[in-house]
């Protein structure tokens, strides 16, 4: 490995040289040194608080534009008010379509992506062989790369008319239940990946006990594995479910513009996240209730993903204290 | 369990083993199947996507639709704009995350005492990395265009993007940092340097493969990003290239954005070419940090 270390600028060298022993070290140079090495330090430190300034400039903006917002609308209009129409004369700034509309999708969603995402899990832990295994992982994780907005197309141009109608002859071109099966592949990937990550911390003398007693390789995965490993397995599906309340582009494309009414996946909805996007595409005018109505989204939108993701390391940091 | 007197009683009342083993060893037969299709089914999907848009967009993609610009006539339309857009966004944002990010990441790990401030640092970079896209879109449009004055341009969309990746960037990199043994800094620290010197001249280049590969991830993360960039001004239907970081712009998702919500089944199509482009960098940009995983691993003999 080539040192770049001047043997000359450290002190080291000094005294190595100077091994006659009647030569005083010379300190003349320490003190620029020093300073320069607390310039540096100091830059470091600052790149280091960036991360805190995002955090708090978040918060800064989201709370003072919903606070703007707030003065014209007032805070339980906006989180029980059934009606969101931001245009026209008569607007209504109730949010509780938009949220209906985000856990229906996000609840489709972990419907598709629990199941599936925990039997990748538990096949990969428990029965693939190492061969296997280092094939399809890296291929699940695959789908994760993939952009949303790729998603949101494929859910658009595919699943509605190629995969659902044919199916279920009272489905809209625009509806929730293509965007909740869309957003549902895209997290199979993080269910699998956290849960496996659970499964292989249960150590082995669990399942050799479980063997030893005669269980066969499902029982032991099912009654002995997953009981085990119940805790990191929550603290993945309820990140999985932040991640998809988060979702944004799929549903833009997919459940279209218009926020539910009726709750029924085979229409149209519109989420959180796809109101923000959708109002932006309008341009706006800087100022207004409706604009800063959607920075009140945001900030639920922020609170609430924040609060699933507190409560998931919680739950995930419970679970390493279980066993021994 | 107590490991005593009542044992015996246990086993006595276990069931007898050869009752319905062979019931229960082919429900266990038959259920590794059903995982391997089920584990199986995501990957089948994806091939199915990709199959879609393949078979869409392929009949689009000639020299002239790298070149030419979004129009009303879609025979006539292009993504130039957007694959410059994309690219001009993207130096900007690597730009300022990787300086930010790996300057950031050395403090974390080789000059930050270990108390309960860096925790709560490294506990706000993981949350950071949690929070939906479409807030940091708001966060630079509050920031960015309005209150730094920057407007709808590639810069603010930069900067969002590039607060968004930072997280990514930071703990990609902590992680490389992290791998370097400790020998390698004490020999260092045994010659007389100092820490600034361990760090750039030893840690930091031992370090910058993975830091490397963990930008490179981050940035493909950004590429494929939509919603930060529509909500801080890039723009769906643009025919003009951008000349300057204050101009507007647009970025390849936000194209294919546009032209999906566009019914004409032409701009449908439209879409998924750009799709095919969009993935083809992706595809390139992923490979070259998985190439460089490899090289690190190989090289690296401690």
């Amino acid at each position: 490995m080539q040192s770049n270390v001047n043997p000359t600028a450290g002190l080291g060298a000094q005294v190595l040289a100077g091994s006659g022993g009647n030569q005083p070290l010379d300190l003349s140079g320490v003190r620029t040194r020093r300073l320069s090495e607390q310039l540096i330090a100091g830059v470091l430190f600052l790149c280091g608080a960036v991360s805190i300034v995002t955090t708090v400039g978040i918060v800064v903006v989201l709370v003072s534009q919903a606070i703007a917002f707030f003065l014209d609308v007032p805070v339980l209009d906006f989180l029980f008010g059934t009606r969101w129409f931001t245009a026209g004369n008569n607007p209504g700034y109730g949010v509780l379509p938009l949220v209906a509309g985000t856990f229906i999708i996000s609840g489709i969603a972990m419907l598709v992506a629990l199941p599936l995402g925990l039997a990748s899990a538990v096949y990969l832990s428990e029965y693939a062989p190492e061969r296997v295994r280092e094939f399809l992982k890296p291929a699940i994780e695959l789908l994760a790369g993939v952009p949303t907005i790729v998603y949101g197309y494929f859910a658009l141009t595919f699943i509605t008319p190629e995969l659902l109608a044919p199916i279920l002859p009272a489905l809209r071109p625009f509806n929730g239940l293509a965007a909740g099966v869309a957003v549902g592949i895209l997290i199979i990937p993080l269910v699998a990946s956290l849960s496996e990550d659970a499964m292989r911390a249960v150590p082995r003398s669990l399942r050799e006990g479980g063997y030893a007693l005669g269980a066969t390789k499902l029982e032991v995965a099912s009654k002995v594995v997953v009981p085990a490993a119940f805790s990191g397995i929550t603290a993945a599906v309820i990140l999985a479910i932040s991640v998809a309340i988060g979702e944004t582009m799929i549903v833009s494309l997919a459940s279209g513009a218009k926020p539910t009414s009726s709750g029924n996946p085979l229409e149209g909805m519109q989420t959180m996240t796809g109101a923000i996007v959708s109002a932006f595409s309008g341009e706006p005018s800087r100022g207004s209730t409706s604009y800063v109505s959607l920075f009140a989204i945001g900030l639920l939108l922020f609170v609430l993903t924040l609060g699933l993701n507190v409560i998931s390391q919680l739950i995930a940091g419970r679970f390493r204290e279980v066993y021994e | 369990m107590s490991a005593d007197a009542t044992y015996g009683d246990r086993i006595s009342t276990l069931p007898e083993p050869a009752s319905n083993l062979p019931a229960r060893e082919l429900r266990a037969r038959l259920m590794s199947i059903v995982l391997f299709v089920a584990t199986v089914l995501a990957l089948i999907a994806l091939g199915v996507l990709i199959w879609t848009v393949v078979a869409r967009g392929w009949s689009w993609i000639r020299p002239e639709f790298f070149t030419n610009a979004p129009s009303r006539r879609p025979e006539r339309s292009g993504v130039g704009p957007a694959i410059l857009g994309t690219f001009y966004v993207i130096l900007l944002t690597a730009a300022f995350a990787f300086p930010i990010g790996v300057l950031g990441a050395i403090y974390l790990e080789e000059y930050a005492p270990r108390n309960w401030w860096t925790r709560i640092l490294r506990i706000n970079i993981s949350n950071l990395a949690g929070v939906p896209s479409v807030v940091y879109g708001l966060l630079g449009l509050g920031i960015f265009v309005e209150f730094f004055g920057f407007g709808k341009s590639i810069l603010s969309g930069a900067l969002a993007l590039a607060l968004l990746i930072l997280p990514i960037v930071i703990i990609a990199s902590q992680e490389a940092l992290r791998a370097v043994p400790p020998s390698i800094r004490e020999a260092a620290y045994g010659l007389g340097a100092t820490k600034w010197q361990v760090t750039r001249s030893h840690v930091l280049p031992a370090a910058m493969p993975g830091i490397l590969t963990g930008t490179i991830l981050a940035l493909s993360t950004g590429i494929g990003e939509t919603a930060p960039l529509l909500v801080t001004g890039a723009s769906a239907f643009l025919t003009s290239t951008p000349s300057s970081v204050f101009d507007r712009y647009t970025v390849l998702p936000v194209q294919i954005y546009g032209w999906s919500s566009r019914p004409q089944p032409e701009f449908r199509e439209l879409a998924a070419a750009t799709i095919m482009v969009m993935l083809a960098v992706l595809l390139v940009l992923n490979t070259a940090a998985i190439l460089l995983r490899r090289r690190v691993s190989r090289q690296l003999r401690w």
